[in-house]
């Protein structure tokens, strides 16, 4: 009898201990694919390397910032990368709720619609970036200009007039269906009982929507908003493939500004300075972000 | 003439579905072209007004499989996506069950943390990771992309889990426990047929997510692990008005993966709630 607390602690000690080496790998991994190359852009930061003069690296202070910081193109940059993400955010959460909305309702072939609508979210960005660039905004041949013609308008050169424009509307093409799946997920499960009642009160379409359906969606919001701000802010690939940040810097976010430093340059010490002050911007948004969806996700 | 309700119902519906599937096929349309386009000759794939109708050709295909060993890219996507997926789930599926459970004072805030660290910019690390990745002497080659994708997709992986397990009621659990069970056959008998769904819908979006990764496999690979996603981006820019070709060699390199998608759409959806039903 005496004995039994004694062992349900070992036993409780032991479960613990296994806990604890279940949780280790995924946290140690993160903790070193974080610190480890953090600390070699830190390290590169603070001196001189340019991988077209080797040389004895020289420690040269906050240089490598203040040139990287003084380019013409950083605040550009760091304004568009904040237009970018906010912009596919809202067009995304908007048409995305819309759009679930409309298959929640019941209609002949709603599932071939729903697995047309889902589709671009497989493509590549890559993929994604080349055929806009060519099929559909090319100022000659591409589809808008056909439909522009057909109405006797004039036609736009849409990556050379509004190129950050034109790769906002690449990334929500591809992205409103994210948004749609998970909506479309969390509509189905909404009471539908409770909506029934409302309308027996009177309640309209709007104040249903407003006052059940958009408290219903505050979690799935919070969710969409959280992965696609941490997969846009270093929005990479349909800038490579389309603009490569022009006209100018008119689409250069600081994903492609470090990288034009890097590999075009061959700067290492500046792209590494670059690397920090993206590094910062992303732990900026991340600390509104997750204040103030943050607490919604961890309910 | 007054409409009856059924009859306006029935008006409703079908005015519902029309619309729908008029913006459905516009935002699919897109794909559509550049399936039709790759079937074109160049010529025609540039006609003005575009052509509808035409006949078609699977030169472009036979060419660009002539041109650049599809196949081999194709596999080196196969690879570096089912490896990295598969890695990430060996080490969060534990991770995962252990936090879901036995939750600590920070699980939620090591959670929150994790996926801060995804909105750590790529290009930020990219240099460090290409010199180490180049010592090591792994340039162009797969085994790096796949660690990679595996800490890349890691920390949402993690939270699909998380928010997944926690749904699995605890009652259950305590009474194998009480049976006996150790942790493994728990986590064998129990927790992995019931988390199955969640475990499924993490993996697929880990396997699109690495399919269509570009910035990685652009910056260390070349010919030898190139992958999909690399090869398209060759096409970028030198190509120039190649429309029949490109949009041949982007239709194969996407075909694979949109039907995968359409197939398993319904397992993809599970887990995306992030616990958000309850």
């Amino acid at each position: 009898m005496n004995s039994q607390p004694n062992t349900s602690n070992q036993t409780q000690h032991k479960w613990l201990s296994l806990v604890n080496l279940l949780k280790a790998p995924s946290i140690i991994l993160l903790l070193v694919w974080m610190i480890v190359p953090l600390s070699m852009t830190l390290y590169y930061s603070f001196v001189e390397y340019n991988l077209l003069y080797p040389g004895p690296k020289l420690f040269i202070g906050l240089e490598n910032y203040t040139y990287f910081s003084t380019d013409s193109a950083f605040f550009p940059a760091l304004f568009n990368t904040l237009v970018l993400v906010g912009s596919v955010l809202i067009i995304t959460v908007v048409l995305g709720l819309a759009l679930a909305l409309l298959v929640n309702q019941p209609f002949f072939g709603r599932g071939i619609v729903r697995v047309l609508l889902i589709s671009p979210f497989f493509i590549m960005p890559t993929v994604n970036a080349l055929i806009w660039k060519n099929m559909l905004m090319d100022p000659n041949y591409g589809i808008f200009t056909v439909i522009a013609d057909f109405f006797h308008l004039v036609p736009i050169n849409w990556l050379e007039d509004m190129p950050l424009a034109s790769i906002i509307m690449m990334v929500s093409w591809q992205w409103t269906p994210f948004a749609l799946l998970i909506f479309m997920t969390s509509l189905q499960s909404q009471d539908t009982e409770q909506k029934e009642a409302a309308k027996l009160d009177g309640a309209g379409h709007w104040s249903i929507f407003r006052f059940l359906t958009l408290p219903h969606l505050a979690r799935p919001i919070a969710i969409v908003v959280m992965i696609q701000t941490i997969f846009h802010l270093s929005l990479f690939a349909e800038i490579f493939v389309t603009t490569g940040g022009g006209p100018g810097f008119a689409s250069t976010n600081l994903a492609w500004l470090i990288y034009r430093q890097a590999f075009l340059a061959y700067d290492v010490g500046v792209a590494s300075a670059g690397g920090v002050f993206a590094i910062i911007l992303a732990n900026i948004v991340a600390f509104f972000l997750i204040r103030a969806v943050g607490k919604n996700l961890a309910r | 003439m007054t409409l009856n309700i059924s009859q306006r119902k029935a008006i409703k519906h079908w005015a519902t579905g029309l619309f729908a599937w008029l913006v459905a096929l516009t935002l699919f349309f897109p794909i559509l072209w550049m399936i039709m386009t790759s079937f074109k000759t160049e010529l025609q794939a540039i006609a003005q007004p575009p052509l509808i109708m035409w006949e078609a050709t699977l030169d472009n295909y036979s060419l660009i499989q002539e041109r650049s060993d599809y196949l081999k890219y194709a596999l080196n996507s196969l690879y570096t996506s089912l490896g990295g997926t598969f890695l990430a789930l060996a080490i969060a599926v534990p991770s995962a069950y252990a936090m879901a459970f036995f939750p600590g004072k920070h699980t939620k805030d090591i959670l929150l943390w994790m996926l801060s660290t995804k909105m750590l910019p790529a290009v930020g690390v990219l240099i460090p990771i290409y010199m180490i990745t180049q010592m090591g002497g792994l340039l162009d080659s797969i085994y790096p992309l796949i660690i990679i994708f595996a800490l890349m997709n890691l920390p949402i992986i993690m939270w699909m889990l998380f928010t997944y397990f926690k749904e699995i009621p605890k009652e259950i659990l305590e009474a194998a426990r009480m049976d006996g069970a150790t942790t493994r056959g728990e986590l064998r008998h129990i927790v992995i047929p019931l988390s199955w769904g969640g475990i499924a819908s993490a993996g697929l979006l880990s396997i699109i997510l690495c399919w269509n990764e570009a910035f990685w496999s652009i910056q260390l690979t070349a010919s030898d692990a190139g992958t999909l996603a690399a090869l398209i981006a060759s096409y970028s820019s030198p190509e120039g008005l190649f429309w029949a070709k490109v949009s041949a060699a982007s239709t194969m390199a996407c075909a694979p993966i949109i039907i995968f998608g359409w197939f398993c759409q319904k397992q993809l959806v599970q887990g995306l709630t992030f616990g958000a039903v309850k």
